[in-house]
């Protein structure tokens, strides 16, 4: 039998489980690993400009294919640079594996250049981490880390592998096995609690769906609308679950929270029943905890025990898989309604419709500056909803989860949990080339995209045809709006005009760049944009004053919500 | 509320880092550990005693079954189990009262492991009560040192 090196044989691993791209950045102590994937024709390697970036991009190809992204980086300050992007993707539950090099065995913890205990910094962001001491051990650890990351609830997992691991030799035929007898995730539901819950529903009066990126990872999106449809009852959505139910249906309330649709966040003041799947009850939806939803009880369904009844008591709980769940829950649903007739809450439906009519998201369509409400809304018309959506964090963000209608799962990608400035470049990065058949989009905003400009280069170098949508209001938005609303308007370094002509950054680059200040260019831009087979940048002067509304004050109920009309006053 | 938890772990490097990193990120206390082998030499055992309140340990137990490397976790409540624990005291025996020390050895049926001419060291096991009231009766003559390992418990009965 061929013996091969620990380098050879993790990317003989890595194609068995499937990769295509490893996105990531050499340094001392993967030499190794580099020199294998030098002559490797099955597996692309995409270099990027900081690390930060690599695990960015691997989180958005994960999310926009479902598949579990990789990236890679040297001992050090390589590991420590995919940090943010490691905790990013373990805040909103992405499967990647992350592969970093380590000094050789013989110098850990001797404080060796470019030594960091890259393991113990990844513990509390990590599903789970690996220092691979053996090399005899690294074909399991692969299979068990791309087995653990993809499984349960998704999350990333890091491998730790030190050089003297990556040179060692090891049997050509070795298999990979699984064995971790302490990790049963549970994918079937509770029969006897889904029946309860099915009941439930049937005799509720008032209920609500309410969805969250558990939905987009299970793929439950179909049979979630299935089952909305079926029992005619609304959909309210995170960010994160945004695609989980077509937006432009009749029974969406699109997205709830802080900045969410009016119309959702009091059809959870009204609701007497809430159905939630695959959501954690994150802070920025519920509002002040204690006030919210108060007339409902709970039906939570999440792969995830430790998130039921974290935040929200439950009264329902249901530990699963949300297909697996919601397609037995459907089923049962269906039994009772043959047994003991239809139930319909029209009542209930016209009185959330009525309010979706009433307050609907609002910009000032006769404005003659550029309202950024307006490029998302015209840039949705333009693809008709058939695009991949990336958003950088603040307000580019929340206009977009507003303004942009998602029709489809694992077509809107935005960080959510750990809120990370710098995401959605790299994650379009990595969306696109995961997604070639579709049109990528990064929308953007001046502060967050220049933490990781640097990329341009990535993109124009490897032909990834991302269009950057910049909506420029020479702030830091988000932070100066809350400055504005709650700290008496003092901009503490919020505003950041005139810092670089983005144009002429990425042409600089080899990409193509156009500026656009009037409202009346917007859709000629939008549409030339989606013409050009290349990367190209879009900037749009919006208007800087325009603030994000509705919005919850922080620390209030979610019934309380702030738009343009009370803040004028 | 202290709460006993017995958790069984696969015996690897790194695992106890992971628990008690747990522990502290999530804001609990842990009053007592301790861990050791078990009859089957790739299982170990980790028991903890934690002061948190009844919903806050339904977490903590539900956060531990999500490392990768935890097997089992058992609840263990004072009254369903024995607890011991295990205490090696140093009394200082300079003022004529190892007579005395001995006496209050001989009540508690603590076993003398080593004497010299001015010390004492007692072995005593037991639930934390009585190692409690062993160490107040000794204060008075002077204690030199005070060892006292975590807390390990059993279910009551054949149970597991």
């Amino acid at each position: 039998m061929g013996k091969i090196s620990g380098s050879r044989m993790l990317l003989k691993c890595l194609i068995n489980e499937g990769v295509e791209y490893i996105f990531g950045y050499p340094g001392g102590k993967v030499i190794p690993i580099y020199d294998a994937i030098y002559d490797e024709k099955k597996i692309k390697h995409i270099l990027v400009r900081h690390e930060q970036c690599a695990a960015h991009a691997a989180d958005g190809y994960a999310r926009a294919t479902g598949k579990t992204g990789v990236c890679m980086a040297t001992s050090g300050p390589g590991g420590t640079n995919l940090i943010t992007g490691i905790a990013n993707a373990y805040m909103d539950s992405i499967p990647i594996v992350a592969i970093t090099g380590q000094v050789s065995t013989s110098e850990i913890g001797t404080d060796a250049f470019q030594e960091a205990d890259i393991t113990g910094i990844t513990a509390p962001i990590t599903k789970h981490n690996y220092l691979v001491k053996n090399v005899k051990d690294l074909p399991d650890v692969i299979k068990e880390a791309f087995y653990i990351a993809s499984t349960g609830r998704p999350g990333p997992v890091l491998v730790d592998i030190p050089v003297d691991v990556q040179n060692a030799l090891i049997d050509e035929q070795t298999k990979g096995e699984i064995d971790l007898p302490g990790y049963k995730p549970t994918i079937k539901g509770n029969l006897k609690q889904i029946k309860e819950a099915a009941n439930k529903i049937y005799h509720s009066k008032k209920p609500v769906l309410f969805a969250g990126g558990g939905v987009i990872s299970s793929n439950a999106s179909s049979i979630l609308t299935e089952f909305a449809d079926f029992a005619n009852i609304p959909v309210i959505t995170t960010l994160l679950g945004k695609g989980s139910y077509p937006e432009n249906k009749k029974l969406s309330l699109g997205m709830a929270g802080m900045h969410g649709t009016k119309y959702a966040n009091m059809a959870f003041n009204e609701t007497d029943l809430i159905i939630a799947v695959g959501v954690r009850f994150d802070d920025r939806v519920t509002g002040k905890l204690s006030e919210f939803a108060k007339k409902a009880e709970v039906i939570h369904i999440d792969i995830d025990p430790a998130e039921i009844g974290k935040n929200v008591k439950v009264n329902i709980p249901i530990v699963g898989d949300a297909t697996s769940v919601l397609n037995d829950l459907f089923s049962e649903y269906k039994k009772l309604v043959e047994i003991k007739g239809k139930v319909n809450f029209d009542e209930w439906v016209n009185n959330v419709l009525d309010w979706k009519e009433k307050y609907p998201l609002y910009y000032d369509k006769d404005s003659n500056l550029i309202k950024p409400g307006y490029i998302i809304e015209t840039l949705y018309e333009l693809t008709k909803g058939d695009a991949i959506i990336c958003t950088e964090v603040g307000q580019n963000q929340m206009w977009s989860a507003q303004f942009f209608k998602t029709l489809y799962p694992r077509t809107f990608i935005s960080s959510g949990g750990l809120g990370t400035m710098g995401f959605g470049f790299p994650a379009s990065i990595g969306a696109q080339l995961g997604r070639p058949d579709k049109m990528v989009f990064d929308i953007a905003g001046d502060g967050s995209f220049q933490m990781v400009s640097q990329e341009l280069s990535t993109a124009v170098v490897n032909k990834i045809p991302v269009k950057i949508i910049l909506l420029n209001n020479s702030s830091l938005g988000m932070v100066k709006q809350w400055q504005e609303l709650f700290y008496k308007e003092r901009y503490s370094h919020t505003c950041i005009e005139g810092c670089v002509d983005f144009v002429k950054l990425v042409e600089a680059y080899g990409g193509i760049g156009f500026r656009v200040k009037e409202k009346k260019e917007v859709r000629e831009a939008l549409k030339k944009a989606m013409e050009i087979n290349n990367l190209v940048l879009i900037e749009f002067i919006i208007e800087p004053n325009e603030n994000v509304f509705p919005m919850v004050p922080p620390g209030f109920p979610i019934s309380e919500m702030l738009d343009h009309e009370k803040v004028k006053k | 509320m202290n709460h006993i938890i017995s958790v069984l772990v696969e015996n690897k490097s790194g695992v106890l880092a992971k628990i008690a990193g747990l522990f502290s990120r999530r804001g609990f206390n842990i009053e007592s550990l301790s861990v050791g082998p078990t009859e089957n030499e790739k299982i170990s055992r980790i028991t903890i005693v934690v002061n948190v309140d009844e919903d806050s340990i339904e977490q903590v137990t539900k956060q531990l079954h999500k490392l990768i490397n935890v097997l089992k976790i058992q609840k263990l409540s004072p009254e369903q189990s024995i607890q011991r624990e295990l205490v090696l005291i140093k009394v200082n025996t300079e003022n004529k009262s190892r007579a005395e020390i001995l006496e209050i050895a001989n009540i508690f049926r603590a076993n003398v492991v080593d004497v010299t001419k001015n010390s004492i060291i007692l072995e005593l096991t037991g639930a934390e009560s009585k190692i409690n009231a062993f160490e107040e009766l000794l204060k008075p003559y002077g204690i030199l040192e005070f060892v006292r390992t975590g807390m390990i418990a059993c279910a009551r009965g054949k149970k597991i």
